[in-house]
């Protein structure tokens, strides 16, 4: 198939940035990030600079890959990641646009390759348990019953790739934030920190520059785990709990 | 003679007496000693954690963006402990057995030992930390058997384990970094190891926002970079995955032990076109129930590869199950090696299918039909037509091994419920690594090895969900204490000076690699090299190996070498973000890395785990272990004119005696 790339070239953070046009031949057995990997090959056999992007393991499972394709975060296909969208649901003569994830929390670095590094220092203002290793106790001493120990893996299931944030009109980082407060606070262990994690995690998000929730529910929309809005809802309880003593 | 320090006195007290008598670091002088821990997966992110818990001060690297990406995300199946919840007869003693049988008799048994005993120790922390693993109505865990071993203690978290454990591990080393114990580096990229004195002493980075070279000093430097699979170009390895930091080592003298025991995985989606820079790993479970075959006969094969025939057309009789012919006693479930020889014997017989003629089917009609028919009994349908068995069959696979389903349909755009799914073997796992001993310290003095880069505990073979248990063992409960022994001869060692000769010299050497390799500017780019040599690699120091392809391969990788110094294009400069380059510093290592591997295949005159020598089969075709003059760990000091020295440690079997594998 013949495809025109429109791809965001930006070569620093200071660099206003802009788009530019390529011409790519692909087949419908790729996966997207391979049709890239073509391109790049073909820049750098003209002697030009590739497209810089972000990917690991393409399996869909280390959030490190992301790109708003055609206007949505990890492309048109729910549920999916883009390293594991593949050429098949595109058809040849396609005009496909690429550009960053971008959120005020999250500078583009060069030309796709984004700084996700507020995500991280979220989890470090409280989402863990605090326990050092040596110090626990037999894993069955605490039973958990089945369907919470399943929630907590539904919400345990994000991948930190900032779609939601890229989603979001208003840049919010309310479904990653939820996820892992939802996912220690329905846990006993997780339990004994949730006031002083929520509120802990709340106002690095605040500092980071994410945005407010608006409830529109793009973020759910976009994730690629289908990591729910039940989880903000929680999260908003635990933090009113937490707020009002 | 290489010394592993193993402790003496019987095998199940060695650990325990050894710990309660070794060297001990008083809490006032760990706060003044510095650790580097280079990567923050399963093994550096535990490690780096504890560590910071016990009051060391630490610096961590990764060259990703976040610690939580590492390669140890991926892992699917589960992790393995003897926690015996399941009641059916396991213990530490026969999960180590069936470690060192597994291994194929190549891994140290004290080693072996003291990680199923503290195996244990590491489901208790992940539930601690938070990590769901799956339960049972009552509310405690469940566990389930894996990679064909016969008792249930594999713990799993649907089909995501390694994500769970590492982000478990994440959220405690995340929560050190908060108290201000662990100075963290992300996108950071170790190019050097610095040697003061004899001694590890730090590292230096690569800034890979900037491009800028940092120097980073510590008492001791601890590598947890994960295995090297990607020497293959081709594998179930993330795509960073690389062997840089392991090999900065050897280059400053380390030795590389078992470089060529390489695990390859049986049930991979095969590579459909040369576009492709990576292959995804299809979980072992499904061959519980899925029967793998090819037509027998060629005309099929053929007519199956050119599109004439379908799978479905291919009546019972004419299907060489040959798992299941070859191997009554094990079938399907034979060990991940012997599972990827017979599936590339097949292939290269002529009866491979897809039209790269490199794929075998994994057929789940069998089991969709037997489920069917018990599922329409236990709901008491009486005479169920055929189409009712084959709906209720593929409820009960779909509950079974849905999202792995799902996944095959992603990628390759077929219904494994209608069609059997497509599997060829691939790269998976590297059981060699840097050589440590008991302590898990190289013999740098002060550099240790965790996890996959380490070669410790796994032989010449991997069991299926070990390699998670491994990488948590040596960073939760090993490493926590014998760095003390290392660390206690150096409370009154002042911090080091990253302006020291030692520091100037080992940067300028990085700087003159890059810059050599930034200007060749020739024709060709740096992944065209990896793709060459992976092909090198994969035909001649692949699955099934012999002295004149390994003679071959070494003389190919050496001019391959040549002419990559000679033409490789890499675009964009050296003080940016330069994904390129980044490539290049990667791909300069495995050139390297991948002649040892074929002159260690070259030595290893049997056939043992991973490694198979065309030389030594028996003649039904299974491999031929050769004890008395190959049980020894082959440690290789690397040396620039390419007489690479081999060094062997003893492998003693004082508790288990060897036998030969027999799967028939
Ligand atoms: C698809 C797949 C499925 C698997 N499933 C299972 C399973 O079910 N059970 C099981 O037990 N095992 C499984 N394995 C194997 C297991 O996942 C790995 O062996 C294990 O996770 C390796 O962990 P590690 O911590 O040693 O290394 P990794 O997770 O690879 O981490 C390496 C770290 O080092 C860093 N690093 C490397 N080099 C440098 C450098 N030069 N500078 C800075 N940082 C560096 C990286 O950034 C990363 O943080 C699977 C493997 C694959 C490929
Ligand atoms: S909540 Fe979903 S979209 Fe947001 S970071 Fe997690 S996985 Fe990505
Ligand atoms: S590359 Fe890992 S999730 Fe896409």
């Amino acid at each position: 198939m013949n495809l025109t790339l429109k791809v965001w070239r930006q070569n620093n953070p200071k660099d206003k940035g802009r788009f530019e046009i390529y011409k790519v031949v692909a087949n419908e057995h790729m996966s997207f990030l391979e049709m890239l990997d073509v391109l790049n090959e073909q820049l750098v056999s003209q002697k030009k600079e590739p497209v810089s992007f972000e990917h690991d393991c393409r399996e869909g499972i280390c959030g490190t890959c992301s790109l708003v394709i055609n206007g949505r975060p990890h492309g048109l296909l729910q549920g999916t990641t883009t390293c594991q969208l593949h050429m098949r649901f595109f058809k040849d003569g396609d005009t496909i646009v690429i550009e960053p994830f971008r959120a005020r929390a999250f500078p583009v670095i060069k030309d796709l390759v984004i700084d996700r590094s507020a995500l991280d220092r979220v989890i470090q203002a409280g989402g863990y348990i605090s326990v050092n290793a040596g110090n626990a106790q037999d894993a069955n001493a605490i039973p958990v019953n089945k369907d919470i120990a399943s929630m907590a893996f539904d919400s345990a299931a994000c991948i930190g790739c900032g779609a939601c944030v890229a989603a979001c009109p208003n840049g919010s980082a309310m479904l990653f934030t939820s996820a892992k407060i939802s996912h220690l606070g329905l846990l006993p262990q997780g339990k004994v920190e949730n006031k002083s994690r929520t509120l802990k995690m709340v106002m690095q998000m605040d500092k980071e520059g994410f945005g407010a929730c608006s409830n529109i529910g793009a973020c759910e929309v976009e994730c690629p785990k289908g990591i729910s809005l039940t989880n903000i809802a929680r999260m908003n309880r635990y933090y009113f709990g937490a707020s009002l003593g | 003679m290489l010394n592993g320090k193993i402790p003496q006195g019987p095998l199940s007290n060695k650990w325990t007496d050894y710990r309660s008598k070794m060297n001990l670091v008083a809490p006032n002088n760990k706060r003044k000693l510095e650790i580097i821990v280079v990567g923050t997966g399963l093994a550096g992110a535990s490690a780096a954690a504890s560590l910071a818990e016990l009051g060391y001060k630490v610096k961590a690297f990764t060259y990703h963006d976040s610690p939580r990406r590492a390669h140890s995300i991926a892992a699917q199946g589960g992790i393995n402990a003897a926690k015996n919840y399941a009641n059916d007869g396991d213990s530490t003693y026969r999960l180590f057995y069936d470690t060192i049988k597994g291994g194929d008799y190549r891994a140290r048994e004290a080693n072996v030992y003291r990680l199923a005993e503290v195996s244990a120790d590491i489901i208790d922390q992940a539930v601690a930390q938070g990590v769901p693993f799956a339960r049972e109505y009552g509310g405690l865990l469940d566990n389930r058997s894996f990679g064909g071993v016969q008792v249930s203690r594999t713990f799993y978290a649907r089909g995501q384990t390694g994500q769970q454990l590492l982000i478990g591990a994440y959220s405690s080393l995340s929560r050190q970094i908060s108290l201000g114990q662990v100075e963290m580096y992300n996108r950071h990229e170790m190019l050097e190891l610095v040697i003061v004195g004899g001694k590890a002493r730090g590292i230096i980075a690569r800034n890979l926002l900037t491009g800028k070279l940092e120097r980073f000093a510590a008492h001791a430097v601890v590598l947890a970079t994960g295995g090297y699979g990607n020497v293959f170009y081709l594998s179930t390895n993330a795509m960073y995955c690389n062997a840089t930091a392991a090999w900065k080592a050897v280059k400053k003298g380390a030795f590389m032990a078992n470089p060529c025991f390489v695990q390859i995985h049986p049930t991979c989606i095969p590579v459909s076109g040369d576009y492709q820079s990576k292959l995804t790993l299809m979980s072992e479970s499904l061959r519980n129930d899925g029967r793998v075959w090819v037509p027998k006969h060629k005309e099929d094969a053929q007519a199956i590869r050119e599109g004439r025939k379908s799978p479905l057309d291919i009546p019972e009789v004419d299907r060489d199950y040959f798992l299941e012919r070859r191997y009554p006693a094990f079938g399907n479930l034979v060990p991940r090696d012997v599972a990827s020889r017979a599936a590339k014997v097949a292939c290269d017989e002529g009866n491979g299918v897809s039209p790269t003629g490199l794929a075998v089917y994994l057929d789940f009609a069998s089991a969709i039909e037997r489920y069917g028919r018990s599922k329409a009994i236990s709901t008491g349908l009486a005479n169920p037509d055929k189409q009712t068995i084959i709906r209720l069959g593929e409820e009960v696979v779909s509950e079974k091994y849905g999202n792995l389903f799902e996944m095959y349909e992603k990628i390759t755009g077929e219904d494994p419920y209608k069609v059997p799914m497509k599997i060829y073997p691939a790269i998976h796992y590297t059981m060699g690594g840097l050589w440590v001993d008991y302590n898990l310290e190289s013999n740098i003095p002060g550099l240790f090895v965790l996890g996959e880069a380490n070669f410790s505990d796994h032989g010449a073979n991997r069991l299926g969900a070990s390699a998670l248990m491994q990488g948590l063992a040596d960073g939760y409960f090993v490493i926590t204490y014998t760095i003390g022994q290392f660390l206690s001869n150096d409370i009154r060692t002042p911090k080091f000076d990253t302006n020291s000769p030692e520091f100037e010299q080992a940067e300028k050497e990085v700087s003159d690699r890059i810059h050599r390799l930034m200007s060749v500017q020739g024709n060709q780019s740096v992944e065209s090299f990896h793709r060459r040599l992976g092909r090198i690699m994969w035909d001649r120091v692949g699955m099934s190996r012999n002295e004149e392809g390994l003679k071959m391969a070494i003389e190919e990788i050496r001019k391959l070498r040549e002419e990559f110094y000679r033409d490789v294009f890499i675009p964009g400069k050296a003080d940016e973000y330069n994904y390129e380059l980044e490539k290049a510093t990667k791909v300069a290592d495995f050139l390297e890395l991948g002649e040892l591997l074929a002159v260690d295949a070259l030595h290893r005159n049997e056939s043992c785990g991973g490694h198979f020598r065309e030389e030594y089969q028996s003649p039904e075709g299974e491999a031929l272990r050769n004890d008395a003059n190959f049980a020894y760990v082959a440690a290789w000091e690397w040396k620039e004119n390419g007489e690479h020295k081999l060094h062997k440690e003893e492998l003693r079997f004082e508790n288990i005696e060897l036998k030969t594998r027999s799967y028939k």
